[in-house]
């Protein structure tokens, strides 16, 4: 870590729940969510991008809606509920989702999927059958650079049928 | 990116945030949202030594009606606005809010931080300018309202004091006959836009009978583009008194050329936000349910 005198800072406790299971841990309070979440409880699926509030690959879900973990401390987390990327499959079956995105070509390089995906996250909670323009609403918040984002919207699409149907 | 170390605490109630700021002295600062002060923080351009959160504290996100007013608690997200059917009354508050940067944004920022951060690149304070709006504040002498216009001071300075906070913001609901819009033009849904102009306009048949117009980003805080309003007030709303408005706002506008755009640029746009604005809130004011919103590729 970075810089000196963090031993005269305290560090603070906190419980939250990720991905339906509960942790407790001591942090610094400067620690942001995504830091927390990949170097504290070894979930690196959530990434690290521009790391300025711009690209949404560190986007996941507190309480159910989207945040960018890049832009809050782990501390602010305390009592909630957090899902990331590693939530999202159950039981060792990928989620409508997940699925949706490999079948319809949604990723190349893939850095900046679980973001977008748990932006659709939000996204088909709401509503399963999004327009076009409602979906480039909803992920207007993340960056991909490989796929020009036209696969990303028939994934989207998909999804929500695959949702609904299921 | 770690910020510098800071100390936490956590108020539990509006006015322990206060007295505890009070107590940190200079060093301390409030964390709301944080969607612009821990970007701020990891660049170090702002560094302080005790982070005061007022994100656990109940009972400051809320929005309520009350004889002819709406009452956004300080803490109120610009994704709760962005839904709430009660602000659906003020149509420039939900264009607004439903543009503020990216969904992730909205679901975290609030309209209490925002207007105490008084960027001048911010959305809120464009918008609610041209409304009647008062802005509820706590210090340690107790509460005070500011009408908006006295609370912005100037770029990032506000009337706030040093250990005072934003616990509400009042927007009195505008008569019949009156319609609003405002329209921000961003090259991308998470940057600040180039610039952005908030209309409301009171009709009378055809004949303008009041105009508020505001222009954001193109100076060190909202414009109130007055010889724009004359343009209208009084006149007969068509093609003609609208340029003359929108030439008028051009005139108004004081931008820089930055990342964004060049200053004439700038000056370019404000023209046809101003023009489409106007035409939004003359149909608005006529009872039309018209889409304003954020303008990005």
């Amino acid at each position: 870590m970075p810089e000196t005198a963090t031993s005269t800072i305290d560090k603070i406790a906190v419980n939250l729940s990720i991905n339906g299971k509960p942790c407790s841990r001591q942090v610094e309070p400067r620690m942001l969510l995504v830091e927390f979440l990949r170097e504290a409880c070894d979930l690196t699926g959530t990434h690290v991008g521009c790391d300025t509030t711009y690209c949404g690959a560190c986007t996941v879900l507190m309480n159910g809606l989207a945040v960018k973990s890049c832009t809050m401390f782990a501390v602010q987390a305390d009592g909630s509920q957090i899902i990331t990327v590693e939530g999202l499959e159950k039981d060792g079956k990928l989620h409508p989702i997940q699925k949706a995105f490999g079948d319809s070509y949604g990723l190349q390089c893939g850095y900046c999927t679980p973001g977008l995906m748990l932006s659709t996250h939000q996204l088909l909670s709401e509503n399963s059958e999004p327009s076009e323009k409602e979906i480039r609403k909803a992920i207007a918040g993340n960056t991909c650079r490989c796929t020009g984002y036209m696969n990303i919207f028939k994934a989207i699409k998909l999804a929500g049928r695959n949702i609904k149907g299921a | 990116m770690y910020p510098r170390s800071f100390h936490y605490h956590r108020a539990g109630s509006l006015k322990e945030a206060v007295s505890m700021l009070g107590q940190l002295g200079e060093g301390a600062k409030f964390l709301a949202g944080g969607q612009s002060l821990i970007p701020l923080l990891k660049l170090r351009f702002a560094n302080p030594e005790h982070l005061v959160d007022l994100n656990f504290i109940t009972g400051t996100s809320f929005i309520k009606e009350d004889s002819g007013t709406l009452h956004f608690g300080a803490m109120t997200r610009h994704a709760e606005i962005e839904h709430a059917a009660l602000a659906k009354k003020i149509p420039v508050l939900h264009d607004c809010a439903a543009g503020i940067a990216d969904v992730q944004v909205r679901n975290r920022g609030t309209i209490g931080g925002s207007l105490a951060e008084a960027d001048p690149s911010g959305d809120w304070a464009n918008a609610l300018i041209t409304l009647d709006t008062m802005v509820h504040c706590l210090g340690p002498s107790g509460a005070r309202t500011i009408q908006l216009s006295d609370f912005i001071k100037d770029a990032y300075t506000t009337a706030l004091a040093h250990d005072e906070l934003v616990t509400e913001v009042e927007v009195k609901i505008p008569p019949p006959g009156s319609g609003g819009a405002y329209l921000a033009f961003k090259r991308t849904a998470p940057v600040y836009p180039s610039a952005s102009a908030a209309v409301q306009l009171t009709l009378a048949g055809d004949v303008c009978q009041d105009a508020a117009i505001a222009l954001g980003c193109v100076g060190l805080m909202a414009i109130r583009a007055t010889e724009a309003e004359n343009a209208l007030r009084g006149k007969n709303l068509n093609d003609e008194t609208i340029a003359t408005a929108a030439e008028a706002a051009r005139a108004a506008a004081d931008p820089q050329t930055d990342m964004r755009g060049s200053a004439e640029y700038k000056r370019q746009l404000v023209v046809a936000l101003v023009k489409r604005a106007i035409q939004i809130a003359a149909r608005r004011a006529r009872g039309e349910q018209v889409e304003g919103a954020h303008l990005y590729a």
